[in-house]
C-alpha cells in the first residue's frame, strides 16, 4: 500500500498536526478564522517563540489546542484574566485571546469590559456564531432578537450585545468586525490588531451550520457564506452605535476604531518606573499613616 | 537559594499577621499578586501594592476574585511566583480555579484570612470554618496542601514555606489564616535574606521538541516546568490530558492523571507533615489543634497540667494533607483526643476517622466570631481525662 502525500498545507507549521483531525463540524466557520490567523501570523512576522494563545471553553475555545505556539485552554469565560496575568508577568509576549461569544461576553463579560477599560495589552478575537455551540445551541447574549435556540425555542426575547459598540465604549483602541466570508480583510485586521499596543478587538461572525443555522433554517455552511457575502456592508469608521445585528438583517463590517491610548503596561511603567525606591515607599506609608512597621524597634 | 527580602527590613518589627504575610511572600520571591479587597485580608494586598514597586513585583487589583484566581496562573506560566489573597465569599468564588491549578499543576498560593460564614457572615471576626472547603471546595478528586499559622511571626515564616511547597509539588497551597492572626500585632523578626530558604522552580533541562509538559523524570511524581516565550510551544488545558498536555477523553488517562495528582501529595505526607508536639509522649489526653485555637489551647493545657492531668498538645502546622499515620498511632496510646476548632466540627472528622475507635475523640466546636474561652477547652480536657 502506498500513502499518497497530498500537497502540504502552507499553514501546517502553525498547527499541531499531531492533533488532527480537529473536532469541528464540516462547514464550521472556526477553521476558516484559524486559517486567516495562521496567514496573519505569517505575514505579520511576529516572533513565534513569543506568541501565546489563550482560549476559554467552547468550540472556539479549542483553537488554542490546535495552534503550535504556547497555548492555554483555561476555564469558561476566564481567558482574559489569565492572559492579563501572563502578559504582566512576561511583557515580551504577544498575548492573543481567541474565544467564543458566550465565553467572552456572557460568563466572561465582566473581564472583557475591564480589560478594555484598563487597556490591557491583549488582542482579543471573538468568534461570534450567535450561540453556545459546544453545549448544543443554547442562546447567547449575541443571539439576534427572534432567532431560536434550544433554551429559547419560541425566539429570543432579549436584545443582544452590539460587540463593537461595547468594546469601543469600554476603551478598546482597535475594533473591527468581519464575517468568515471576508478572509482577506479579516487577515489584515488580525495583523493590525496584533500590532496595536493595548486592547484590540476583532469580532468574527461565523456559521455554525450544525446548530444555529440548522435550528433557524438558514441552510448549510456554504449557503451561509453566500448570505454573508450578499448581506454584509463594509463601512470603515462607521459609528459603532449603529452596528447592531438583527435577525437576518444586514451585517455592518469594517474597521471601526483605530486610535492610540497608553496601554496598561505603559501607564504602569510611567507611574512606577522601573523600581520605586524603598525611601519613597517609606514616605508614602508615613503619609498614609499605615502601620507598616517603619517605627519598629530595629535589631 | 536565599530569599529576596530587601536588606532594609531585616530586623524586628511590630506588625500584624496580614503585613507579615505580605513581607513573607516578598521574601519567598513572590512577584505577582492579583486580588480583590475583602475584610479581613485586604491589608495583605495593600502592603504589597505599596511594596512591590520597590521589589520588582506586580500587583493588580482585578475586577473580582474569579479573575484574581486565574490571573495568578497566567502569571506563573509567564515565569512569576504568584499568589492571591481573600476571605470567605472571595475564596468561594475562586473554587473553579483551585481545581484548574491542581489539574494543570500550577505552583501558587491562595491566602484565606478566614472570617465567620456562611455567606457574608462576620466580616470582621474570626473563624476556622473553611478548612473542609480548602480541601474539597473544587469539583473532582485532587489534593492540595494547607498550612495554618498561629502568629504574625508564623505568617512570615510559613508563607515562605507555602511557596516552597507549591514549587516542590506543583500544587496550589492554601494559607489558612484567620481574622485574629491577620489582625493581631506582635513582634516579627525578619531574618537576613541569606538565612531564608527559598525553593526555586524546577525548570526542564530538555530542549524544545524533546520536552513533554507532564512527563515525569528521575522517578519524581512532579514534572518539571517551562515558561511561555521560550520556544517550547506547550499546550496546557484543564481537560484531562496526557503527558504532552493534549486532551484525551478516556477512563484510562483519567485514572493515570488523577491518581498521580493525588499520589504526589498523599505518598509524601511524611515529608509534608509539620506538627508541634508539646508533651504528647506519655499523655493520657491530647489536644489536637491548629491556627489561633492552638494558642487558646496552650492555656487550657497548662490549666489541666496544674491539676495533675497528663495532657499533651499536638498542633497541626500543616493541616492538609492530614497526618494520618501519626494520629492513628497516637490513638492507640491515649485515652482521648480533644479537638477545639472555630467551626462546628471539621478537622475533628479526620481525627475521628484516623482514631478508628481506639480512643475517645471529643469535638469542642465554636460557631465563630471569637476564639474559644480557654475554660471550655479545659473542661473538655478534664472530662475526657475522667
Ligand atoms: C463554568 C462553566 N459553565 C458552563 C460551562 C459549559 N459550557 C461549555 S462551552 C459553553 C458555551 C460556549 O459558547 P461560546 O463561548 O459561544 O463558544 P462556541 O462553542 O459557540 O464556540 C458552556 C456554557 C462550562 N464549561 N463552565
Ligand atoms: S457545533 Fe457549530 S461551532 Fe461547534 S464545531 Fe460544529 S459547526 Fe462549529
Ligand atoms: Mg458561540
Amino acid at each position: 500500500m502506498t500513502t499518497k502525500a497530498g500537497p502540504k498545507n502552507p499553514v501546517e507549521r502553525y498547527l499541531r498536526m499531531d492533533r488532527m483531525p480537529h473536532i469541528w463540524c464540516p462547514g464550521c466557520g472556526i477553521g476558516t478564522t484559524v486559517n486567516c490567523f495562521a496567514r496573519a501570523i505569517e505575514q505579520s512576522g511576529v516572533d513565534l517563540k513569543k506568541l501565546a494563545i489563550v482560549s476559554g471553553i467552547g468550540c472556539t475555545g479549542r483553537v488554542a489546542g490546535y495552534l503550535s505556539f504556547d497555548s492555554f485552554h483555561t476555564t469558561h469565560g476566564r481567558a482574559i484574566p489569565f492572559a492579563t496575568g501572563l502578559k504582566m508577568a512576561n511583557p515580551e509576549l504577544k498575548v492573543v485571546v481567541y474565544s467564543g461569544d458566550g465565553d467572552l461576553v456572557a460568563i466572561g463579560g465582566n473581564h472583557f469590559i475591564h480589560a478594555a477599560r484598563r487597556n490591557a495589552d491583549l488582542t482579543v478575537f471573538c468568534v461570534n456564531n450567535f450561540n453556545y455551540a459546544m453545549t448544543g445551541g443554547q442562546i447567547a447574549p449575541t443571539t439576534p432578537l427572534d432567532a431560536v435556540g434550544t433554551t429559547s425555542p419560541y425566539g429570543v426575547c432579549e436584545r443582544p450585545f452590539n460587540l463593537p459598540f461595547l468594546a469601543k465604549s469600554c476603551g478598546a483602541v482597535y475594533v473591527a468586525r468581519w464575517t468568515a466570508y471576508h478572509v482577506r480583510q479579516l487577515t489584515k485586521s488580525m495583523i493590525e490588531a496584533m500590532d496595536k499596543r493595548g486592547f484590540s478587538f476583532v469580532e468574527i461572525i461565523t456559521p455554525c451550520p450544525t446548530l444555529y443555522e440548522r435550528r433557524n433554517r438558514l441552510g448549510d455552511g456554504l449557503a451561509r457564506m453566500e448570505w454573508f457575502r450578499d448581506n454584509s456592508v463594509i463601512r470603515h469608521g462607521s459609528d459603532t452605535r449603529y452596528a447592531d445585528i438583527g435577525f437576518q438583517e444586514k451585517i455592518i463590517c469594517g474597521k471601526f476604531v483605530d486610535v492610540d491610548r497608553p496601554s496598561l503596561l505603559e501607564m504602569t511603567q510611567a507611574k512606577l518606573g522601573d523600581v520605586v525606591s524603598h525611601r519613597r515607599w517609606q514616605e508614602m506609608s508615613r503619609r498614609q499613616r499605615r502601620p507598616l512597621g517603619e517605627e519598629a524597634t530595629k535589631g | 537559594m536565599p530569599g529576596y527580602v530587601s536588606a532594609e527590613l531585616t530586623g524586628a518589627h511590630y506588625i500584624d499577621g496580614d503585613h507579615a504575610t505580605a513581607e513573607g511572600a516578598i521574601a519567598a520571591g513572590c512577584n505577582f499578586v492579583a486580588g480583590y479587597p475583602i475584610t479581613p485580608s485586604t491589608e495583605v494586598v495593600e502592603r504589597l501594592a505599596g511594596r512591590f514597586p520597590s521589589t520588582g513585583g506586580n500587583f493588580i487589583q482585578m475586577e473580582d476574585e474569579i479573575a484574581s484566581s486565574i490571573a495568578i496562573q497566567g502569571a506563573v506560566w509567564g515565569g512569576a511566583k504568584a499568589m492571591t489573597v481573600s476571605s470567605g465569599p472571595g475564596i468561594s468564588l475562586m473554587m473553579e480555579h483551585i481545581g484548574l491549578a491542581a489539574m494543570t499543576e500550577v505552583p501558587c498560593v491562595f491566602v484565606n484570612v478566614q472570617r465567620g460564614g456562611p455567606s457574608t457572615g462576620l466580616p470582621t471576626l474570626p473563624a476556622q470554618a473553611d478548612m473542609m472547603q480548602a480541601r474539597w471546595g473544587s469539583h473532582g478528586d485532587y489534593e492540595i496542601i494547607a498550612l495554618s499559622p498561629n502568629s504574625p511571626q508564623e505568617c512570615f515564616d510559613l508563607i515562605i514555606h507555602a511557596f516552597n511547597l507549591s514549587e516542590q509539588y506543583r500544587v496550589p497551597v492554601m494559607f489558612m489564616m484567620d481574622e485574629s492572626v491577620g489582625h493581631m500585632t506582635e513582634k516579627v523578626v525578619i531574618p537576613p535574606y541569606n538565612q531564608i530558604e527559598v525553593t526555586p522552580r524546577r525548570f526542564t533541562t530538555k530542549r524544545p521538541g524533546e520536552y513533554k509538559p507532564f512527563a515525569l523524570d528521575n522517578g519524581s511524581m512532579v514534572p518539571p516546568m517551562v515558561k511561555a516565550g521560550e520556544g517550547y510551544g506547550i499546550h496546557i488545558t484543564g481537560l484531562t490530558h496526557d503527558e504532552r498536555g493534549y486532551p484525551v477523553m478516556n477512563a484510562q488517562i483519567q485514572d493515570r492523571l488523577v491518581n498521580r495528582l493525588v499520589d504526589k501529595i498523599l505518598k509524601n505526607v511524611d515529608k509534608i507533615t509539620r506538627v508541634r508536639d508539646d508533651g504528647v509522649e506519655g499523655a493520657d489526653v491530647v489536644v489536637v489543634s491548629y491556627g489561633i485555637t492552638s494558642r487558646i489551647s496552650m492555656r487550657a493545657v497548662r490549666m489541666a497540667r496544674e491539676k495533675g492531668v497528663k495532657v499533651g498538645h499536638l498542633r497541626l502546622v500543616v493541616v492538609w494533607p492530614f497526618p494520618e499515620q501519626l494520629v492513628r498511632q497516637l490513638a492507640r496510646k491515649v485515652k482521648a483526643m480533644v479537638v477545639p476548632e472555630i467551626n462546628l466540627g471539621q478537622v475533628v472528622l479526620e481525627v475521628e476517622r484516623c482514631a478508628a475507635g481506639n480512643c475517645n475523640v471529643v469535638s469542642v466546636p465554636h460557631a465563630g466570631g471569637a476564639v474559644h474561652n480557654p475554660n471550655t477547652i479545659y473542661s473538655a480536657i478534664m472530662e475526657a481525662a475522667g
